[in-house]
Order: C-alpha cells, then sequence, then structure tokens
C-alpha cells in the first residue's frame, strides 16, 4: 500500500478505546486505544492487540468520541474538596481475612 | 508422492501412505499459508491488520506443527516437524495450490483467506469426527480458530466488496484470480477415497456444497459477482505446484539449508 493512502485511511478510521475484562467477576479495565473502521473491525483488533497473551474472556470497545470527560481546568473544583474528608475511607472497620477483592 | 498401492494398514485404520499423505496436504497447506501471512508483517496497512495477520499466520503455524509432527510419526522415517517443513523440496509439498498463491495486495490476500477458511470450517468440523482420535483432536482446536479466522476474512470481504469503487474493483479482480484455484478444494483423488473409507475425513464431495452455500452467503452482503465454477483443478496436493511455491519455500528454509541443524 502507497503512503498516501496509509494516511487517508488512518485518518479515517476512529479512536476507539478498549476495555478487559481479565476473568469472570473482575470488572472492565481500561487496556488502551486503537483505531477501527467500524465496531466489529474494533472488537476484533482489540481481540488481537490487547488478549494476545491470554489477557481477558470479554472485550468493550467505545467510541473515543462518545466518552464524556472531566476538564483537567476544573481538577482542582472537581477533586480538592474531598481530600480532607479522610472519614469517608471505610478503613475504621476490621475486615474479615476471607474477604478477598476489597 | 507414491499413492496408489496400499501399504499395509495403519493403527488408525486407513492405509499408511494414504494418511500420511492427507497429513501431508492438511499441514503444508497451513504451514504455506502462515509463511504467506507472515511475509506482511510490518507491511500491512495498519498497525492493528499487522498484527491480526501475524497472529492468523501463528493459528496456521500452530496447526502446522501439529499435523506435520503427526505425519512423521506416520512416516516412521524419524522426520519430525522441522524435517518436513525446512528439508523437502517444492514437489514433495502437498498443500493446495491455493495457498501459495502470493500476497499481491490487501484485497487478494483477504480473498484467498476467505476461499481457505470457509473450506477450512467445513473440514475442521468433519474432522473432529474422524474415525483417527489424533485427528480430531487437532481438528477440534484447530476448529475454534477457524471460526475467528472466518469472522475475520468474510468481514473484511465484505467491508471492502461492498466499499469503495477501489476496493470494490480490487476485490472483484482478486476473486477473479484466485476463483480458478478453488477447483482443487474438493476435487478427489485416491487418497481422499480410502481416506474416507477409513472414515478418517468425510467425502470431499460432502463438504462442497456447505462450502459453496457458505460462500455465496458471504458473496450475497456485497456486491461482488462470483465467478464462473473452476474447471481446471490445481494439483498442488500431488505436489505438482506453481513456480510460487519455489521461491516461498527458499525463503522460507532458507537458514536450515545453509546451517543444517541451527537451534535458537
Amino acid at each position: 500500500m502507497s503512503d498516501p493512502h496509509k494516511a487517508a485511511v488512518s485518518a479515517d478510521w476512529p479512536l476507539f478505546e478498549v476495555f478487559i475484562r481479565s476473568r469472570s467477576g473482575l470488572e472492565h479495565k481500561h487496556v488502551g486505544s486503537l483505531h477501527a473502521a467500524d465496531a466489529r473491525m474494533a472488537i476484533e483488533h482489540a481481540r488481537d492487540v490487547y488478549t494476545r497473551r491470554q489477557e481477558g474472556v470479554s472485550i468493550w470497545a467505545v467510541r473515543s468520541a462518545d466518552i464524556v470527560a472531566s476538564d483537567p481546568e476544573e481538577a482542582d473544583a472537581l477533586f480538592e474538596p474531598a481530600r480532607d474528608k479522610v472519614y469517608r475511607h471505610p478503613t475504621f472497620y476490621a475486615i474479615p481475612d476471607e474477604v478477598k477483592n476489597l | 508422492m507414491s499413492t496408489g498401492a496400499a501399504a499395509g494398514p495403519a493403527d488408525a485404520g486407513a492405509p499408511r501412505q494414504a494418511l500420511l499423505a492427507y497429513l501431508l496436504r492438511l499441514g503444508d497447506t497451513s504451514l504455506v499459508l502462515g509463511q504467506r501471512l507472515g511475509e506482511w508483517v510490518g507491511h500491512a496497512p495498519e498497525l492493528e491488520e499487522d498484527l491480526a495477520l501475524a497472529n492468523l499466520a501463528l493459528d496456521f503455524i500452530g496447526q502446522a506443527r501439529l499435523l506435520l509432527s503427526y505425519a512423521g510419526e506416520v512416516e516412521g522415517r524419524g522426520r519430525d516437524e522441522d524435517a518436513l517443513a525446512f528439508l523437502r523440496d517444492a514437489p514433495e509439498f502437498m498443500n493446495l495450490a491455493l495457498a501459495e498463491q502470493p500476497n499481491g495486495d490487501f484485497a487478494h490476500t483477504i480473498v484467498r483467506q476467505w476461499l481457505i477458511d470457509a473450506w477450512q470450517l467445513e473440514l475442521y468440523q468433519g474432522l473432529t469426527a474422524s474415525a483417527d482420535g489424533r485427528l480430531a483432536a487437532i481438528a477440534a482446536k484447530a476448529l475454534k480458530e477457524s471460526r475467528y479466522h472466518y469472522r475475520f476474512s468474510s468481514g473484511w470481504l465484505v467491508r471492502l466488496g461492498d466499499g469503495t469503487a477501489e476496493s470494490r474493483s480490487r476485490a472483484q479482480q482478486a476473486l477473479e484470480s484466485l476463483w480458478r484455484f478453488t477447483g482443487e478444494l474438493f476435487a478427489p483423488d485416491e487418497v481422499d477415497a480410502q481416506i474416507a473409507a477409513a472414515g478418517v475425513a468425510p467425502p470431499l464431495a460432502s463438504q462442497a456444497d456447505a462450502w459453496s452455500a457458505r460462500v455465496q452467503r458471504t458473496l450475497a452482503e456485497t456486491t461482488l459477482s462470483r465467478p464462473a465454477a473452476a474447471a481446471y483443478p490445481w494439483h498442488g496436493k500431488r505436489g505438482v505446484h506453481t513456480e510460487h511455491l519455489g521461491h516461498l519455500l527458499g525463503e522460507m528454509q532458507h537458514l536450515q539449508r545453509s546451517y543444517p541443524g541451527l537451534q535458537w
């Protein structure tokens, strides 16, 4: 494939964010992003790029453009107020040894 | 390879020479196709497709290892998978001629892949019920890979065949150029007959209709037209190859031929 064609393809293909569930019972975690022409291709690419070493049992792919994100400029206003409220951490409870994944 | 007179019956029930020839056909087809796909590494139109094609290649090399190891044992002359892969010449390779065809452009590679994937799906499905337990186990593992391969290649065929004028024309050209090699997929010879009689594999003719219907279903999702049936069956599986196989083997076997026994 010639380079001009290649550049055109990359520009056309939207970016997807990829989330992988590493095993049943755990949550999907963001692992990275990739380009794909459509939803089906996004799943195939995610499978080939991010689960080659048995990293997952389930894949979610979301168009990056569809993700609503917080504005870094607003970080102080959004997150600073939580800093002095340590009582919100449930660290005052004794957790039984049998409880995992907490 | 002589496939006429049957040597003594093998443990599996099929004549040993027929079983050996059959295993080489399947194993060599996977090996040669895997090598072809590997040629894309570093050259695919997208990074993600580069990985996808490399993953396909590794699936096929994996299948080839299992099949050729078994072939080496059936042959009983002490040749392992590596000896069979790297130390045979083109006339001793029994792969389908379709598998050795050059990559061409991306559409060409996809069409070749899609035609073979559709064939392998039916094949491995049938082989899971093989009277030969070892082959049935290999097929069960490979069938899962084939299902994904078909998903990948048929998805791309529809995308190209129903895409831009450029992609459609390239896909149609690839179809026209490769279709003549599909006659070989279901043209039975005496090896196939012996293998089917022993219950090792379903009769080839029984898979042809399913293949044709599957291919037609995918084509119907595109604006591509199906070429006329291929009248001339190629004879890759009898060791008669197009000129492309020799070049492929020259590259694949270079290291072992230059430095015999070399290991990583």
